[in-house]
C-alpha cells in the first residue's frame, strides 16, 4: 500500500467518521444497535434461562439486526454525495474513486465496529455468571463484523444508484434479505424450475445465514470469514462501477 | 496552459457538448457564456476531471485530464455549480479535509488555511456548521477549498450565482485578485460579469463554441457598436435630419430615444454634432454606444438554434 493511498483513505475516512459524530445519526444508530442487541439477547434469546455461560443467543440475532440497521448506515454513502452534489467536490480531488469507495466502506465498517464493541457489558455479564469460552466470543465477534461488512458493502453499492437516500435503504433491505435467506426454500423455489442442482447449491451456498450459524456457535471456519470478505470485495468492485456510470446523471 | 482537444461528452442520445477545442494561457480569466443547458458545467465537468469525455481530451500544464487525471487535478481548484459543501462539518473541519486531500500537512496545511480564510475574511465563521451559514459565507467557503492549495487553474461554475449585488462585488474582486499568472475560468450567464472580469469570452450554445473573443471584440460585433443614442423633444424630426447624413445607415426610435447606426462611412458621431449644431437643436442627453453584449449574445445564439 502506497503511502499516498493511505493518506488519501485516511483522509476521507476522517472526514466521514466526522460526519457521523456531528449529527444525531451516530448517537441513534449506536444507542437502537445496543437496545436491540440486548432485548435479542434476554427475551428470544433466553439467554438466562438457557444457562448455558456463552453468548450464542446474543449472536443468533445479529443477522437480523444487521438486516435493517445496516442498510440504514449505508444508504447515505453516496445517495447523499449525489443529492447535494459534494460528489463533485470529492471525485475532482487528487483522490481516486477507488480509494474514496473503499474510505467510505471502511468509515462505516469500523463505525459499525464502534458499535459491536460497545456490546462488551454483555460479554461481562457472561463472564460474572460464568466461566465461557473467551476466544470462541472473539472468533464469532469477528465473523459477526465480517457478516456486517457484506451488508455493509451491498448498502454502499445500492447507495450509489440513487439521489434518493429511502430508495437505497428499501432495495439495500431486500438485497441483503435474498443473501440472508438464499439456503431458504422461499428463496430457492422460484429457481427450482429453471436451474440445474450444481447451481441451486451454489446459490444455496451465498446464504449469510449459513456462514454465519457456524461462526456464531464459536466454530470459527477460515472459509466463513474468506466468504464474507469476497461478498465485501465483490459489492465493493460494484460499487465502484456503479458510481462511474450514475455520476454523470 | 490549457488545451482542449476536440472535447465531446454524450449524455446517452444527448449531445451535452459537441467538439470543442480551445486554448489558455496563464494570465486569463475565461468566461464561458451560454444559456441554461448550453454545456457550460459539463465541459467544466471534464476539464476538472469528474466526468470523463466521451472523445477528444485536454491537458493541463501538461497533464492530459484522461491519462494523466491526478497530477491535472492537483493543480486545478473547482468550485462546482451550487457550491456544494459538506454542511454537517463545521467550515474549520471542512478546510482541515480539502488541505489533506490537497495533500498538505502539518504547518503548509495551517498555512494554506488561513491564507485562505484570511483571503475569504471567513475567520469569524470557523467553528460553525456549514450548514448554518448565509448563503454568502457558504460561497465563500466554496471559494476557499477551491484557492487553498494555490492552483495554476482556477474553474468557477457560476461563481456569483444568487448572491447579492455586495457579496458579486465582493467574489469578483477576488477572481480579478486571483487572475494574475494563472487561469482563471468562469461560467455565466450574467453578461455584465463577461464585460466586468474576463479578458477571454466564449458563447456556447448547444454543445457548441460559437464565438471566442475578448468581451471588446464581441462588442464590437454588435450593431450597436458605434451608433450614437439621443434624447430629443421631436426625435420624428431630428431622426429625418440626421437619417441624411452619409455616415448613418438607419435610424430607430425607441420610446423617444434615437439611436443612429453607423454606416462605415466616417466619424458618425462629430457628423451628428455637427448637423446639430447647424439645426440648433436642443439635445437633452447624447451617448455613443459601445456595443451591446445582451444583443451579441442573442444574435450569436438565436442564429445557432434557427
Amino acid at each position: 500500500m502506497s503511502q499516498q493511498f493511505s493518506g488519501n483513505l485516511g483522509t476521507v475516512l476522517r472526514r466521514e467518521l466526522a460526519s457521523y459524530f456531528a449529527t444525531p445519526v451516530a448517537y441513534v444508530f449506536i444507542l437502537i444497535f445496543l437496545i436491540m442487541a440486548a432485548a435479542f439477547t434476554f427475551y428470544l434469546g433466553g439467554f438466562f434461562e438457557r444457562e448455558i455461560a456463552d453468548l450464542e443467543p446474543f449472536f443468533r440475532f445479529h443477522p437480523w439486526l444487521y438486516l435493517f440497521l445496516v442498510p440504514a448506515i449505508g444508504m447515505r454513502l453516496w445517495a447523499e454525495e449525489r443529492k447535494y452534489g459534494t460528489i463533485e467536490l470529492l471525485l475532482t480531488l487528487p483522490i481516486t474513486a477507488t480509494e474514496a469507495v473503499i474510505a467510505k466502506f471502511l468509515a462505516a465498517w469500523l463505525f459499525i465496529g464502534l458499535a459491536l464493541v460497545l456490546t462488551f457489558p454483555i460479554w461481562i455479564t457472561v463472564n460474572m455468571l460464568g466461566d465461557p469460552d473467551n476466544g470462541v466470543i472473539l472468533a464469532a465477534y469477528i465473523g459477526s463484523w465480517f457478516m456486517a461488512g457484506g451488508f455493509l458493502a451491498i448498502s454502499a453499492c445500492l447507495s450509489a444508484l440513487t439521489r434518493n437516500q429511502v430508495v437505497a435503504f428499501i432495495l439495500a433491505v431486500v438485497v441483503c434479505f435474498l443473501f440472508l435467506l438464499s439456503g431458504l426454500p422461499m428463496v430457492l423455489d422460484p429457481f427450482r424450475a429453471i436451474l440445474p442442482q450444481p447451481m441451486l447449491d451454489a446459490i444455496a451456498n451465498l446464504s449469510f445465514l449459513v456462514h454465519f450459524s457456524s461462526i456464531s456457535r464459536g466454530v470459527i471456519d477460515l472459509r466463513d470469514v474468506l466468504y464474507f470478505a469476497l461478498v465485501i470485495g465483490f459489492w465493493l468492485i460494484a460499487n465502484r462501477i456503479v458510481l462511474e456510470i450514475k455520476k454523470a446523471s | 496552459m490549457i488545451e482542449a482537444k476536440s472535447l465531446t461528452r454524450r449524455y446517452g442520445p444527448l449531445l451535452a457538448v459537441d467538439r470543442i477545442s480551445f486554448t489558455v494561457e496563464p494570465g486569463t480569466v475565461l468566461g464561458f457564456l451560454g444559456p441554461n443547458g448550453a454545456g457550460k458545467s459539463t465541459t467544466m465537468k471534464m476539464l476538472t476531471g469528474f466526468l470523463p469525455p466521451t472523445e477528444g481530451t485536454a491537458v493541463i500544464f501538461g497533464h492530459d485530464i484522461i491519462t494523466d487525471s491526478l497530477a491535472a487535478r492537483r493543480i486545478m481548484g473547482y468550485l462546482p455549480e451550487g457550491a456544494p459543501l459538506y454542511g454537517e462539518l463545521t467550515v474549520a473541519q471542512f478546510l482541515d479535509f480539502t488541505a489533506r486531500a490537497r495533500g498538505l500537512r502539518g504547518r503548509q496545511a495551517e498555512r494554506a488555511i488561513a491564507g485562505s480564510v484570511d483571503r475569504l475574511t471567513l475567520g469569524e465563521v470557523l467553528p460553525q456548521t456549514i450548514e448554518t451559514l448565509s448563503k454568502g459565507f457558504k460561497r465563500r467557503v466554496g471559494l476557499a477549498q477551491a484557492i487553498l492549495h494555490d492552483p495554476r487553474v482556477l474553474v468557477l461554475d457560476e461563481p456569483t450565482d444568487g448572491l447579492d449585488p455586495n457579496q458579486k462585488h465582493q467574489v469578483r474582486q477576488l477572481i480579478r485578485d486571483m487572475a494574475e499568472d494563472r487561469i482563471v475560468i468562469i461560467s455565466t450567464h450574467i453578461l455584465e460579469e463577461v464585460d466586468a472580469l474576463c479578458n477571454r469570452a466564449m458563447i456556447i450554445a448547444s454543445g457548441r463554441l460559437l464565438a471566442d473573443d475578448t468581451p471588446q471584440g464581441l462588442l464590437r460585433r454588435s450593431r450597436y457598436n458605434g451608433a450614437v443614442t439621443l434624447a430629443v423633444d421631436d426625435a420624428q424630426v431630428v431622426a429625418s435630419k440626421l437619417s441624411e447624413l452619409p455616415e448613418a445607415a438607419e435610424v430607430e426610435i425607441r420610446r423617444g430615444r434615437l439611436t443612429v447606426f453607423p454606416s462605415g462611412r466616417g466619424n458618425l458621431f462629430d457628423a451628428i454634432n455637427r448637423r446639430l449644431t447647424e439645426h440648433q437643436i436642443r439635445i437633452d442627453e447624447i451617448q455613443l454606444e459601445g456595443g451591446r453584449l445582451d444583443e451579441v449574445f442573442r444574435s450569436i445564439t438565436m442564429e445557432e438554434a434557427a
